[in-house]
């Protein structure tokens, strides 16, 4: 015991460990309130972990090669010993990533936790959470299946509807005149390294912001605001070590229960984790019948079919597409809402959110389908006669996405607030 | 039993503490191994590695064959009745004549010849220092000086072997030349790559 206590000191008077221990865990007083929701910020650290872990040792086998990629990952899945479990890691990994961040945003919107103080805090989110879109795509290229190469195809000539400088800007992230080894070769650079290294500041600038304000809670109250008088400590905190350490910790068995069960019982998910196409090698002559991006993807995908071409430009649905994501990064301050917790918003906000909700999920699902999949709207009807009854429902999903965060400063401002409470509530 | 300092049961936390520490490292290093395992040869590789049959019957008296086994060279030399009388007048210029290290052979050319049959010697042709392969100087004498007896000659760093891949004293190369796992599979037909089995001795 003694000489553990004497290494230690020897090791604090050079780094700062047993310090950084208590300011950002034995010692960092987090909210004594949180639910269920709050378990997804930290299964998205482990999960990026894994993923980090799992795509090192696929790069052992991976050839980022047009001639050989398809046949090096089915190399992998047959002759690696184990290599199906850990490409399976990597690919169900990306879509509970998503799913898992998609909760931890939601969690964010429905508390205010972007509200002030924390608007950093929130940007560092959205754009990792760009980023992380950006890994995905690059990632869904290496198995250089049917699904890799349309879908690449057909993202990177987004950028050639940009006006003026579209086509050159298409060639320039291709490095050819078509998708092809070239353009393979450096989404293979930009999954492995540019974008995870990324990430990786990221998270660190975002776990910085966080401990730097605190964490909100699902009551919206700031606890460092009642703090013991003889101790500083705030009233509603408890340690994060061992409280909340020990709390994930269940959180990441129940995860990883459903984690193993999909890698061992239905990897592919019914075609949503692993397209069907994609265990077809890459065909620039032959396009697949019906090319839908993965799951996680289709709720933007939709928003761009359903807007349509404006001049004959298909810019408007690329530009609206981008704009779904982007407008994440002024929410706090489209929110106007003097609380900033759910439980003490009123009605008319809870709608809104409602409204937004189910239009994320329909429009995630109508991407996952030919948008010929409902019929057409009866010829009789004026101006929508013909029109694609699933592409008229995507476009009232579009405007009611939109209208969630530009009518924010509107209604949440009308919005009959509760009075908070000074203490959090159990 | 457990005896409580403040309401808390100190005993029963460590237990239940090491008892969560101890499964879960369980756990960690379980889910490990397919990671590790990811990195052994896979099947491809193993496929390639398996073994070869060769076809020992072209190869004429006091003359070499080298074949192809994981990417090494296997020689397979057929010795004359002289260059297999000459073994055993060796002693005296080699480093391990009694084949003490054993890792070299296996045990069916645990013997004086270092082979299964006398003539045919059967030998990875990586040089045991750092795995060049060694010229084969099967006659006496000629550019080796006139001490020597047939054998074969490292040209990166000097090391010698003899006839039967014996390393000589002083050569860089600590042991002898590796005999791989081989059996006969008829007459005249060697397969290199799979051991021969103790009955058949």
């Amino acid at each position: 015991m003694k000489r553990k206590t004497n290494l230690m000191t020897w090791v604090d008077e050079r780094l700062p460990v047993s310090s950084f221990i208590k300011n950002h865990l034995t010692q960092y007083y987090a909210p004594k309130n949180f639910n269920f929701l709050y378990f997804f910020g930290a299964l998205a650290i482990v999960l990026f972990a894994l993923q980090i872990l799992t795509g090192i040792f696929l790069t052992m086998h991976y050839k980022p090669d047009a001639l050989y990629a398809f046949a090096s990952v089915e190399y992998i899945m047959r002759d690696v010993s184990f290599g199906w479990v850990i490409r399976y890691m990597h690919s169900t990994g990306a879509s509970l990533f998503f799913v898992v961040i998609y909760m931890h945003m939601f969690r964010a919107i429905i508390y205010g936790s972007y509200k002030q103080p924390r608007e950093l805090l929130w940007i560092f989110g959205v754009l990792m959470f760009l980023l992380l879109m950006a890994e995905a795509f690059f990632g869904y290229l290496l198995p250089w299946g049917q699904m890799s190469y349309w879908g690449a195809l057909v993202i990177v000539n987004l950028f050639a509807t940009v006006p003026f400088i579209g086509p050159d800007l298409a060639e320039w992230v291709r490095g050819d005149y078509l998708v092809s080894d070239a353009t393979l070769n450096r989404f293979f650079a930009f999954h492995v390294i540019a974008l995870p290294l990324a990430l990786a500041g990221l998270i660190f600038l975002h776990l910085a912001a966080l401990h730097s304000v605190g964490s909100n809670n699902p009551d919206g109250i700031e606890i460092k605001q009642t703090k013991d008088k003889k101790t500083g400590i705030p009233l509603d905190g408890i340690p994060f070590h061992p409280y909340y350490t020990v709390k994930d910790l269940i959180g990441l068995t129940v995860f990883l229960i459903v984690f193993t069960a999909i890698i061992f019982f239905m990897p592919e998910v019914g075609g949503y984790f692993l397209e069907h196409n994609n265990f077809v090698p890459a065909n620039p002559l032959v396009t697949p019948a019906h090319i839908a991006p993965v799951w996680y993807f289709t709720p933007f995908y939709s928003i761009l079919r359903a807007v349509p071409p404006i001049f004959n430009s298909q810019f408007p649905g690329v530009a609206a597409m981008g704009a779904a994501v982007l407008i994440l990064f002024i929410l706090p301050w489209l929110d106007k809402s003097k609380v900033k917790s759910i439980r003490y918003k009123g009605t008319l906000y809870k709608k809104w959110l409602a409204a937004f909700v189910l239009s994320f999920l329909i429009l995630g699902y109508l991407g996952t389908v030919p948008s010929n999949i409902w019929g057409q709207i009866p010829s009789f009807i004026p101006l929508l006669g013909g029109l694609d009854l699933a592409t008229f429902v995507a476009r009232i999903f579009t405007i009611i996405y939109f209208a969630f965060f530009v009518l924010m400063p509107f209604y949440s401002k009308k919005d009959k607030t509760k009075p908070v409470p000074k203490r959090v509530t159990s | 039993m457990s005896k409580k300092h403040n309401g808390f049961d100190k005993d029963r936390r460590k237990f239940l503490l090491t008892a969560t520490a101890v499964t879960g490292a369980v756990g960690i290093s379980a889910a490990g191994i397919p990671f590790v395992t990811s990195m052994k040869p896979s099947e491809k590789a193993k496929a390639a590695g398996a073994s070869i049959a060769v076809d020992t019957s072209k190869i004429e008296k006091g003359s070499l064959l080298t074949s192809e086994w994981r990417g090494q060279p296997v020689w397979i030399l057929n010795r004359t009745e002289y260059m297999v009388k000459g073994l055993s007048k060796m002693e005296k210029n080699l480093a391990d004549p009694q084949l003490k290290v054993t890792s070299q052979q296996p045990k069916y050319c645990q013997n004086l010849t270092r082979s299964i049959k006398p003539d045919l010697l059967v030998v990875v042709g990586i040089c045991t220092h750092l795995g060049c392969s060694p010229t084969a100087k099967l006659q006496p004498k000629g550019d080796m000086g006139d001490d020597w007896t047939g054998g074969f000659f490292c040209p990166c760093h000097g090391s010698k072997f003899d006839l039967a891949g014996r390393v000589y004293k002083g050569s860089p190369a600590p042991t002898n030349l590796v005999v791989p796992p081989h059996k006969y599979i008829d007459e005249k037909t060697i397969l290199i790559g799979e051991d021969q089995k103790e009955e058949t001795l």
